[in-house]
């Protein structure tokens, strides 16, 4: 058998109706292939022949040339997660390569489908320290789904193949394809294969009926179950059969910060967000379920505090796509395994319909305890300053089943605690990675995915200056997003640590800021600054009213704290309401 | 507890495997205690054993951990009353009278003879291997080095095969055939 960088499949062989084609067009033509419609990147050295035969399709592929190539991975996964289609990166070897990682960390963590093409000197100088040679296959073995080095031409289809595939199928998560400069520049015979499967990797295990049956047994002996929604069911597009689940089992449902948009706000069974900063009710009634549902979530520490005592008094079925999840943080009595896409609709035909409704009025009491002591609070509009709760109610009266985008930090609490959702795909934030400076690549990559919908980010002072190059990025390619900047001069959230837990020594968090209107003029995006509550509702709706990009610049109380709290490594009953 | 444990992977044969493999040991924190790889009895198909000292929870997460890496088919871990294990070890030392005994005493092979030293070869667990050691220790041993344990697998059922099986049925159901 030929040799062909893949020990399972024999190399290509020579075929004479084939288009004799140059590598670089090749990884293009294999992206059309594949239905990519965009591209984030910027070029370099040993990228400069893919971007050459890019060229020739200019008018097929619409590139976006970011500013910086971390903001092309944090821009693919905003596309990625508003669209539910496979992000696409290309960046160049050495920095350009070394600068993608923290965005291939953030999509690994929070499985989402990207594939980034890195440019490589050529095979013949690998390993000689050559020029912008780094060996970034090894850098990337932690932070990749899937990785591999290309080093001849005729191998760039079946590795660009196997890369959707692996990003796409199972639990998502970035694809890493390094290709030389060489096999780049040479020539091969272009034949495409879109792949579905390989052999040492399944992505989804035969559904057990068993696991059903007795997950089914659980659900219907329980009598007060709650279900924890995670990203499995936005990634599965299993909303509706979740629906469908919870209105036949009449069961509470809580969703993590990434299944937020998974169940829209309003719908009588839901009851908020889990999570450090998540709602009252679920934290709180976590110690009085007798059976906790997990479908499609991970049991992140800040979903469970203190893991041992999370659901301390009940069972626990986990639904869950990747089998290293289950028994991972908590001991799961039935693990349903596979896409609860599958699995939902067989586990709801097996329940009896059943009525919840005094179990749910004990969420509502809790429900109304929290509106009474922090939601109404925090949104109206009171007080010497203006501040972040009210700023979020005040966007999302207006901006009526739009995209919420977050950077870390503060505003992400306030924004997923006090935005509201209609429909899935509503919500991009860095969950696993807490990665300050996603925010605003983001929601550009997102506003392109989702063009017809309103894409508002909230960022924080310190978050908008991690990556504001990206601003120029708006301006060039003339990407319509709503950035409301939360300028508190403070990196908020830390300052809130600080002051909780470290006796209000407030070690290098203030921030001495630029003048963000300048920053928004040299960008030639519209600005505007509020200060009063009696100014907002109109900023806000200058905001919409302008076409295109609008920076909403918002001075909000210095040190304000978001409540409800658990404290890091504590059971979530411990949840603080001040 | 900490306890014993043989992880044998079997994977494509890939450029960077190990390291891949080695790193799902780091990112949890667990020491390799020794490793080998080798060819499979499956075409194409490159097979490591591992051994580690831990606790059995966090070893069953691990193996988990390292059949996600893509390019791994399959990972099995046992205990090591279910496979038969198997080191091999080469000693130098200096020719002497009293060594020439041991070497008929504890079935040891004579690789290579010279004026001054030979070179043993002892094949057997790893109490074997290190009882050899000491007793050739106060005759002048001038290098040892020793394999880490290959393993057989006891089961009368030949886990991989099925497990092929079971892929195979995978790719019909994939790709509809």
């Amino acid at each position: 058998m030929a040799f062909s960088g893949f020990s399972d499949t024999p190399a290509p062989q020579a075929k004479k109706d084939l288009p004799r084609i140059s590598g670089s067009e090749a990884v293009i033509r294999s992206f059309l292939a594949e239905g990519v419609e965009t591209i984030f990147g910027y070029p370099g050295g040993a990228i400069i022949p893919v971007y050459d035969a890019l060229y020739d399709y200019r008018d097929k592929i619409n590139h976006i040339l970011v500013r910086h190539e971390q903001c092309a991975l944090h821009a693919a996964q905003g596309y990625a997660r508003a669209t539910g289609k496979t992000g696409v990166c290309i960046v160049t070897s050495g920095p350009g390569a070394t600068n993608t990682v923290t965005g291939l960390a953030d999509a690994m963590l929070d499985s989402t489908p990207v594939v980034l093409i890195s440019g490589q000197v050529a095979s013949n100088t690998l390993g000689t320290d050559a020029f912008q040679e780094i060996n970034f296959i090894e850098i990337t073995n932690s932070v990749t789904k899937w990785n591999c080095q290309v080093k001849r031409a005729e191998d760039i289809p079946e590795a660009i193949a196997r890369a959707f595939y692996i990003a796409s199928s199972g639990r998502p998560g970035p694809v890493v394809i390094d290709i030389t400069k060489d096999a780049q520049n040479g020539l091969m015979d272009f034949e495409y294969k879109p792949k579905k499967f390989i052999r040492s990797y399944i992505p989804s295990h035969a559904i057990d009926n068993d696991q059903i049956m007795e997950a089914a047994r659980l659900i219907n002996l329980s009598r007060k179950p709650m279900a924890l929604v995670g990203q499995g069911v936005i990634l599965g597009g299993a909303e509706q059969e979740l629906k469908d689940f919870l209105e036949k089992s009449g069961i509470p449902a809580a969703a993590t910060l990434l299944g937020l948009s998974a169940l829209p706000s309003d719908h009588p069974q839901y009851v908020g967000m889990l999570g450090m900063h998540g709602n009252y009710a679920p934290n709180i009634k976590n110690r009085d379920c007798d059976l906790l549902i997990a479908i499609g979530m991970r049991f992140d520490d800040r979903v469970t505090g203190d893991p041992s005592k999370f659901g301390i008094n009940a069972k626990i079925i986990h639904m869950e796509i990747d089998p290293a999840e289950v028994n991972k943080l908590v001991y799961a009595d039935v693990a349903v395994m596979g896409d609860v896409k599958r699995t939902l609709p067989m586990l709801t035909e097996k329940i009896s319909q059943k009525d919840h409704s005094a179990w749910l009025d004990e969420f509502r009491v809790c429900y109304n305890i929290e509106r009474e002591d922090i939601i109404e609070p925090a949104i109206e509009r009171r007080g010497a300053h203006l501040r972040m709760g009210e700023v979020v109610d005040a966007v999302a009266q207006q901006f009526d089943d739009a995209i919420l985008v977050t950077d870390v930090g503060q505003q992400q609490m306030f924004a997923s605690r006090y935005f509201r959702f209609k429909r899935s795909r509503s919500i991009i934030t860095s969950g696993g990675l807490g990665t300050m400076g996603f925010g605003l690549p983001a929601a550009i990559g997102a506003k392109i995915g989702a063009p017809e919908r309103d894409v508002c980010l909230f960022v924080g002072d310190g978050g908008l200056q991690m990556t504001s190059q990206e601003l120029g990025t708006i301006y060039q390619s003339q990407v319509g997003v709503k950035i409301v900047l939360m300028n508190n001069g403070f990196l908020g959230m830390v300052r809130q640590w600080q002051e909780l837990f470290y006796d209000k020594r407030y070690s290098f968090t203030e921030l001495t800021n630029p003048d963000f209107s300048l920053l928004a003029a040299a960008n030639r995006i519209p600005y505007r600054c509020v200060e009063r509550h009696e100014d907002l509702d109109d900023a806000v709706k200058e905001m919409r009213e302008t076409e295109g990009a609008f920076l909403l610049e918002v001075r909000v109380q210095k040190d304000e704290n978001v409540f409800p709290m658990v404290p890091a490594g504590q059971p979530v009953e411990k949840i603080r309401l001040e | 507890m900490e306890k014993e444990f043989i992880i044998t992977i079997f994977s494509e044969n890939k450029v960077g495997l190990l390291s891949q493999v080695t790193t799902v040991f780091t990112h949890r924190n667990v020491n390799i205690e020794s490793l080998t790889a080798s060819e499979s009895a499956i075409e194409g198909v490159h097979k490591y054993t591992i051994a580690v000292k831990n606790d059995e929870e966090k070893v069953a997460n691990l193996v988990k951990q390292i059949e996600k890496k893509i390019d791994v088919l399959k990972v099995f871990c046992y205990s090591p009353s279910e496979v038969v294990l198997q080191q091999l070890a080469l000693y130098k030392v200096q020719r002497s009278r009293n060594v020439e005994d041991l070497v008929r005493r504890h079935n040891v092979r004579i690789l290579d003879i010279h004026d001054d030293y030979i070179v043993l070869e002892k094949t057997g667990h790893k109490e074997e291997i290190q009882e050899l050691y000491q007793m050739l220790s106060p005759y002048g041993l001038y290098q040892f080095v020793c394999s880490g344990p290959v393993a057989i697998i006891k089961s009368r059922r030949e886990l991989m095969d099925e497990y092929m099986q079971y892929v195979e049925e995978r790719r019909k159901e994939a790709l509809g055939e």
